[in-house]
């Protein structure tokens, strides 16, 4: 696609990138944050959700076990998201949107609502593609989750490491994902 | 500074991954498929490259240990990634990518964002039965890595510099990198 960078100068960006996250921060992760916006709108329907909590590592602790492992780690970002890895997260978005404003790849109106290969598949229609979106990305946060990590955290992060839980995610995802792909999609955009 | 610096790198990543295609479902469809490896060549070359400089840096001393995050190796692990490579193939996004393609002004990253915030509250549902089973019990050392680190991680490969090990792996992710076709 126009604008799009080919493999060496986009692998270049992409690993001086991750490269950048560790020297000034910390390596890159995304999956966490849903976790954190998942408890913000939940601690908005249950009070009770999240207390301060002067025993706990983190100073909250939490109902929920997941929220409350770690001494309340994620108890303490849902109640200060103010915090690095949820405004990083957030401006992956604006990332996006200024590559495509200045002279990235840009998406027709057809790819904005489903990729050819699903077009060429299962038609035009939208709420067919909505629809598995959906499915998706239920599986993927849940599997992320599950995994402590997704592409970014494990994957990227992990193998730059050289962190063995990394090599171990690769080996799971890309043995679900590639079968699951010639399946839904056929091997060579032949149906 | 630290917002600061979430906003920049944030902004950077996003930017760089719509710039390599990744926020494009098409690219992950056509790379998980084999008709085109172009994406696949980029996340090799781009983690064999940050690898080999990473521990270079943190040899030199430029590169604060510290900063490294090893996660845990456990069942869940190799479980969950073949949860989230059954939907990242299904919606050509993963949690990052799903993000950027909502920047990138994608319809369909909406319900597939949507969906997420769905599985991830499913699993802080499920976390406290699945405490205690053997899906969250650590093997291989737990915080393990390949290559030795400054860091106190324990390494599966002790009798050789971490440097010299993460080499080897880091320029075999580059060997590959380039050794892959581009297009079918």
């Amino acid at each position: 696609m126009t604008g799009q960078l080919n493999w060496f100068k986009g692998g270049i960006a992409l690993g001086l990138t991750f490269l950048l996250a560790v020297l000034l921060v910390k390596p890159i992760g995304v999956s966490t944050q849903f976790v954190i916006l998942d408890g913000m709108i939940w601690n908005t329907f249950a009070k009770e959700l999240i207390k301060e909590d002067s025993t706990a590592k983190s100073g909250y602790s939490s109902s929920n076990a997941y929220l409350n492992k770690s001494g309340g780690k994620y108890a303490k970002n849902i109640k200060k998201p103010a915090n690095y890895s949820l405004i990083f997260v957030l401006s992956m978005i604006l990332g996006g949107l200024l590559s495509r404003v200045l002279a990235g790849p840009k998406p027709s109106t057809q790819d904005k609502v489903a990729p050819a290969a699903w077009r060429q598949r299962f038609g035009d229609s939208g709420g067919k593609r909505y629809a598995f979106a959906f499915i998706g990305g239920v599986l993927a946060l849940l599997g992320a989750r599950l995994a402590g990590g997704c592409t970014s955290g494990h994957m990227m992060s992990g193998m730059m490491q050289t962190a063995v839980s990394g090599y171990l995610f690769a080996l799971g995802t890309f043995t679900a994902a590639i079968p699951m792909a010639i399946l839904l999609y056929g091997r060579d955009g032949e149906v | 500074m630290e917002i600061f610096l979430a906003i920049l790198l944030g902004t950077l990543f996003g930017f760089v991954l719509h710039r390599v295609g990744a926020s494009n479902p098409e690219n992950i469809i056509n790379m998980l498929r084999f008709k085109d490896l172009h994406l696949m060549k980029a996340i090799l070359f781009a983690i064999g490259l940050a690898s080999s400089l990473l521990f270079i840096g943190m040899t030199v001393g430029f590169i604060n240990p510290s900063h490294l995050d090893i996660k845990a190796s456990y069942w869940g692990v190799l479980v969950g990634g073949l949860l989230l490579g059954t939907g990242w193939a299904i919606a050509g996004y993963c949690p990052g990518t799903g993000l950027v393609a909502l920047g990138d002004g994608r319809k369909d990253a909406l319900p597939f964002l949507v969906g997420g915030l769905v599985g991830a509250f499913l699993y802080m549902v499920l976390y406290g039965r699945l405490k205690g089973t053997f899906l969250l019990a650590e093997i291989a050392g737990g915080k393990s890595t390949l290559a030795m680190t400054p860091s106190n991680h324990p390494a599966l490969i002790t009798g050789l510099p971490g440097l010299a090990v993460a080499l080897v792996v880091g320029v075999l992710f580059i060997a590959i990198a380039f050794a892959l076709p581009s297009k079918k």
